[in-house]
């Protein structure tokens, strides 16, 4: 009998993945013994980290994106379609066109989606650079930008890639540097906790950089609403801010399927945080932003938990014990500018070492951003 | 005391590296309801410190910290 693995999702994740599985199995795949299906809603993937530079007018929204089929190799069945339930007592998906389809092993890959409605006055008053339409909309904003005060507000609690906000604020600073403005900007990074990032290192790093840079720092700054009419922020432990320029870094949401599926009440699939494999589940695993885990929601992180799972499948595929584990293994490059960079790297439980900047880190970015699509491919 | 304390919901974050306990239970003040207790699980020294200040600071109620062998329970109640 023919073993089926579903995938769905076609991020980072998933797309490893597929083409982990389809090398580790290819014999199996030959054969018939397995069948590897993905399933996403849309023929394209979009690569989220392209975004971060558009407001800069350095990337198009254009470049992020590639058709899935240049992305999974032949042996991977690929079903454009949407996931409507998922029923892991009878372990099967159901899709969109009311069809199901069965599976032995189920690995839910399906990302993280923004949800900036449930702040008050956020979808009016704000900007964000975390999806093409706001990259795009932001660099307009950003153009014609001459004064006042701009904020990049942390407002999201989880959101992709925690790097993100630290390498924006310090982009415009530098972009607007460039062009003879930033005299007449006042910029001002708010963060939700008393310091500048979560990572203790990444904040005693940050915080005399933005002395440096006359960029003002607010801790504990949680915003509960925006008044777009009078461009202010309100905060929940009761501040106000007033802002002519808002980004926000807008809530995120896992997926009403998780929550239906009875695999995680918060809509993130609840994983052992190192085999992957769900709490509330048999043969169910999650990649990527999806998967709640102690770790940041980057592409590092789906790339890496892919392979573990890869391997997981492929172990059990042939009756063997499953030992490959993921061990929290995130990278990330942060921007300090135009044309500076550093990077970190950690595990579960670790503190990065910061490096001072390099503009060699920065070319190394942007060529990994053109090289990621090997990456998707699985390739690197 | 802390036996007693029976929490709504319990937020493990324990290992967490990026972005950290506290921005967790941030995340999850945010979505539940006044006057649930929260559980944190935390192996986090420094949970300990910022987590106690940032309660004080939204003013939520720090209830207790409880030590295990290798982790933390800090019980929360929200307060709004």
């Amino acid at each position: 009998m023919t073993e089926r693995i579903v995938i769905v999702g076609g991020g980072t994740g998933g797309t490893v993945l597929a083409n982990r599985l389809a090398d580790r199995l290819e014999p199996e795949l030959d054969s018939g013994d397995v069948e590897l299906v993905l399933v996403n809603d849309g023929d394209e993937q979009f690569y989220k980290p392209t975004y971060l530079y558009v407001p800069f007018g350095k990337k198009d929204v254009s470049e992020a994106t590639k058709p899935l089929a240049d992305l999974l190799p032949r042996d991977v069945e690929f079903w454009n379609a949407r996931v409507t339930e998922v029923d892991t007592d009878a372990e099967r998906v159901v899709l969109d066109n009311r069809r199901g389809l069965s599976y032995d092993h189920l690995v839910l890959a399906t990302g993280a989606s923004l949800t900036p409605d449930e702040v008050p006055g956020l979808v009016e008053g704000g900007h964000h650079f975390y999806g093409p339409e706001g990259a795009e909309a932001l660099r307009e904003e950003l153009a014609e930008f001459r004064e006042g005060h701009l904020v990049l507000s942390v407002i999201g609690v989880p959101h992709m890639c925690p790097a993100a906000p630290v390498e924006f604020v310090l982009m415009v600073d530098d972009w607007l540097r460039k062009r003879g403005r930033r005299e007449d900007v006042e910029l001002t990074y708010t963060y939700p906790i008393q310091r500048a990032h979560g990572l203790q290192s990444v904040a005693d790093w940050v915080t005399p950089i933005f002395e440096e840079r006359g960029i003002n720092l607010e801790t504990f700054f949680n915003v509960e609403s925006v008044d777009p009419d009078a461009q202010v922020l309100e905060t929940m432990e009761g501040a106000e801010m007033d802002y002519d320029l808002l980004v926000g870094i807008p809530p995120h949401d896992g997926s009403d399927l998780v929550r239906e599926a009875g695999l995680g009440e918060d809509g993130w699939v609840e994983v052992d945080s190192t085999t992957l494999e769900a709490e509330h589940a048999e043969d169910v695993y999650a990649v990527g932003d999806i998967a709640d885990v102690p770790t940041s929601k980057a592409g590092s992180v789906a790339h890496y938990e892919a392979g573990t799972v890869a391997d997981r499948i492929t172990s059990r595929v042939r009756g063997q014990t499953p030992t490959a584990t993921y061990d929290g293994k995130t990278v990330c490059f942060i921007e300090t500018g135009m044309d500076e960079a550093t990077f970190v790297d950690f595990e579960y439980g670790s503190e990065p070492t910061m490096r001072d900047p390099t503009k060699a880190i920065h070319w190394a970015k942007l060529g990994y951003n053109e090289s990621y699509w090997l990456t998707a491919r699985g390739l690197i | 005391m802390s036996e007693s304390i029976s929490p709504d919901v319990t937020v493990d974050s324990r290992g967490a590296t990026c972005p950290g306990p506290l921005m967790d239970l941030i995340g999850k003040i945010k979505k539940v309801d006044p006057d649930t207790v929260i559980e944190l699980q935390t192996s986090d020294n420094g949970s300990k410190g910022d987590v106690p200040e940032w309660i004080d600071e939204a003013g939520h109620e720090m209830l207790d910290v409880v030590e295990h062998d290798d982790y933390w329970s800090l019980y929360v109640r929200t307060t709004k």
